[in-house]
């Protein structure tokens, strides 16, 4: 444990000399004529007694700023349905909807959006654009009662990971296109798991950092879903490719 | 001479002592001074006890809230729980003794990693429940500021479970059990299964249960990692060193029908070091018993099962080391990316390891052809005569399997009924258990450290009801009927 503390220390000083009312943070040198000051000091030190401490609050605040994002609308969905609940869910983490027969519904350029889809409360929802949302697996639960969910793009989505993927076996009889590209926590463990969708005809797993071996999980997932397109390492490589190959054509 | 010497020192101390009583004022001694200092200036020579330049930072404290003896999974997460749950910062001193930091005999790195909540009790249903929601959020639960997160390497890929006509009925109630605890679980004909898995050979099954989410296996190296590197950042001792006595005061009661109870209590643990006499009394207020395999001896040494049979005193922890051994093998036309966790009927399971078409596996031996516990050495003809059979029976592609390599590990295995051990010794009140898990220790070490925590803080479980598994179960006889032991 001697690295993060060490580099705790570091950090300690810039932030006393930033912030000079909790210049004493270990108490003892708190002004003592002022006595308001001193027990906001108390108070203080007895709830982050290190800097550490307080650091690992703002962590822990930071990873419950996550939960709330994907908190649920429960008020919502009870009152107008599932479909109406998990598009405003979507919509309020600046994702788009598409109703069935219905145009694309996606925010505006300040989050905002208009609450006419509220009167669909009987068409359910096709398709789903959730590209770089901060969904989570718990915020993954608003879209699960979508019955007639055939597309779900998860694109650049930085918290979804393996967990999701394998949170998705409910859809399995509707979903026919997922889009993964470029998910960051996504691995080969997870794409192992979609066997379970298999009415799957579109699958885009391009660009995941975290697999190991892009091109033999390809193949292994082509095997593993025989009735899906994968997009996989090679398209991306013959865009490449194709890029290279351009201006020497011209030439 | 001697006599006008003797005169002269005798002269002396009388005139020295009159000078003390004219003075009137010292209450010490001379003599009892100047042997004192005589004693200190003994033992400041070499070869003496006192010595202000030895260095101790190796030692455990002397003093410590809680001991828990054995840092493997179990251990750790008690210690993370009781830190957690704590009501101020720092108001509890924990240490944890292990006897070896490399872990190269402990269960935890040796296990096989996997967790399923398809148990036939809501006990254990409910504690594997817990524990996955715990794996979930792992780098919350033990996130350490400035350090990187951990990467679990959890595979999602569920159990299998296989069932012959004569356990189908059982399988079916426990799925209900399952289902209504919460856990997705899902009931499969051998047509479906063999639709689904079709490199399956469904001669003999009559039913599977198969885990749609929340099973698999991970990373079990990982998980203890994380869970150090946490618990140091809480601000848990450490120490490396053997537990080898425990001092006792005991307290003689009688009960209504006239017979004698001998209540104890534990207030020193000696911490002996590796490699050396040296040992440290540490004064503690609660032992937590974690030491897995080896949990006998350490209920041994605090007394326990020392009695006539068939009393409360004379009830032994029935905890004792179990060799099982896993194969690793290779086979390139094997099942692909979808294979889950196979238990056959028989009792042997498998799993992919990888990419690579390499699957690892194994089966629990029979009572009788029990394995000797006291080296790790694998035994290559268990896989031949055994495992294989089962296999190659299961999935046809297995005949032509190689075996790549091969480790043994030690389950912690409760002779009495195959589950834990939780919660305080009836009569060492002040020895807590955690251990006895007979295999699924790993899957469930989160719940269960926090329900240690909570009975150590509160003196009752509260997030999951344990009391089936106290210890004094044994005692009156009760088994707790669990049937998906692997």
């Amino acid at each position: 444990m001697a690295a993060p503390r060490a580099s705790l220390r570091l950090v300690a000083p810039i932030w006393n000399g930033s912030t000079r009312s909790i210049h004493g943070l270990s108490g003892e040198m708190a002004p003592r004529g002022n006595q308001r000051k001193r027990t906001l000091l108390q108070l203080l030190t007895d709830c982050f007694c290190d800097v550490e401490a307080l650091r690992e609050y703002l962590l822990q605040k930071q990873l419950s700023n996550v939960h709330w994002k994907n908190r649920s609308f429960t008020h919502i969905e009870e009152q107008y349905g599932p479909y109406i609940g998990g598009a405003f869910f979507i919509l309020k983490q600046g994702g788009a909807v598409k109703f069935q027969d219905k145009e694309w519904i996606r925010p505006d350029g300040r989050g905002r959006f208009s609450l006419e889809f509220l009167k669909f409360q009987a068409v359910p929802v096709e398709a789903v654009d959730a590209s770089g949302c901060a969904i989570n697996y718990q915020g993954l639960d608003n879209l699960l009662s979508m019955k007639e969910l055939q597309s779900l793009s998860l694109k650049r989505c930085p918290h979804v990971d393996d967990w999701c993927l394998s949170h998705l076996h409910p859809l399995a009889n509707s979903l026919q296109e997922l889009l993964l590209a470029g998910c960051p926590q996504v691995t080969e463990r997870g794409l192992a798991c979609l066997h379970h969708l298999q009415n799957l005809r579109r699958l885009d797993i391009s660009d995941l950092p975290s697999v190991a071996n892009p091109g033999l999980t390809q193949i292994l997932v082509e095997e593993m879903l025989p009735n899906c397109e994968v997009l996989g390492v090679d398209w991306a490589q013959s865009l490449k490719l194709e890029l290279e190959e351009q201006p020497r054509d011209t030439a | 001479m001697l006599r006008t010497v003797l005169q002269l020192g005798l002269g002396r101390n009388l005139l020295i002592r009159g000078v003390g009583t004219r003075r009137g004022g010292s209450t010490l001694d001379w003599d009892g001074q100047v042997s004192e200092i005589k004693k200190k200036i003994q033992s400041v020579l070499p070869g003496g006890s006192w010595n202000p330049l030895y260095d101790s930072s190796h030692l455990p404290p002397e003093h410590s809230d809680v001991v828990i003896v054995g840092g493997g999974v179990l251990g750790l997460s008690v210690a993370y729980w009781l830190k957690k749950l704590e009501k101020q910062r720092g108001a509890i001193r924990v240490l944890v003794v292990e006897r070896d930091h490399t872990y190269s005999q402990a269960s935890t790195g040796l296990s096989v990693g996997g967790i399923r909540q398809q148990f036939s009790l809501p006990e254990n249903i409910q504690l594997s429940l817990f524990s996955v929601n715990f794996l979930r959020n792992i780098n919350e639960y033990l996130a350490v500021v400035d350090a990187p997160p951990l990467d679990l390497q959890f595979n999602p890929s569920g159990y299998l479970l296989l069932a012959s006509e004569k356990g189908a009925a059982a399988m079916e109630n426990n799925v209900k059990v399952q289902r209504q605890e919460g856990a997705k679980v899902c009931l499969m004909s051998p047509e479906q299964l063999q639709k689904k898995f079709p490199w399956i050979n469904t001669e003999g099954v009559a039913l599977a249960s198969y885990g749609m989410e929340d099973e698999g296996w991970f990373d079990p190296w990982c998980l203890l990692q994380g869970l150090r590197r946490k618990v140091q950042s809480m601000g848990v001792l450490f120490c490396q060193g053997e537990v080898t006595r425990f001092v006792s005061s005991s307290n003689t009661m009688k009960t209504v029908s006239g017979g004698e109870v001998t209540m104890k209590r534990i207030y020193e643990v000696h911490v002996k070091m590796n490699n050396s006499l040296e040992y440290q009394p540490v004064e503690c207020a609660i032992v937590i018993n974690a030491a897995g395999a080896w949990s006998g001896q350490i209920a041994e040494l605090a007394g326990i099962g020392k009695g006539p049979p068939g009393t409360l005193q004379g009830t032994k922890l029935p905890v004792e080391p179990r060799k099982r051994y896993v194969y690793l093998w290779h086979c390139p036309q094997g099942p692909g990316l979808e294979t889950p966790l196979v238990t056959d009927t028989s009792g042997a399971y498998f799993r992919r390891e990888g990419l690579g078409n390499n699957y690892l596996g194994g089966c629990s031996p029979t009572e009788e052809e029990e394995p000797d516990p006291g080296n790790l050495e694998v035994d290559h003809d268990f896989f031949q005569n055994k495992v294989w059979p089962c296999l190659a029976q299961r999935v046809p592609a297995f005949e032509t399997l190689k075996v790549r390599s091969a480790w043994a590990g030690y389950y912690d295995y409760n002779t009495f009924d195959q589950n834990g051990v939780v919660g305080p010794h009836p009569l060492v009140v002040n020895m807590y258990f955690a251990t006895g898990f007979s295999g699924h220790g790993l899957q469930q070490a989160p719940a269960v450290g926090r329900a240690v925590a909570e009975m150590v803080l509160e003196g009752h479980f509260q997030t999951i009801n344990m009391n089936p598994f106290l210890f004094s179960r044994f005692y009156l006889g009760e088994k707790i009927q669990e049937q998906n032991i692997i």
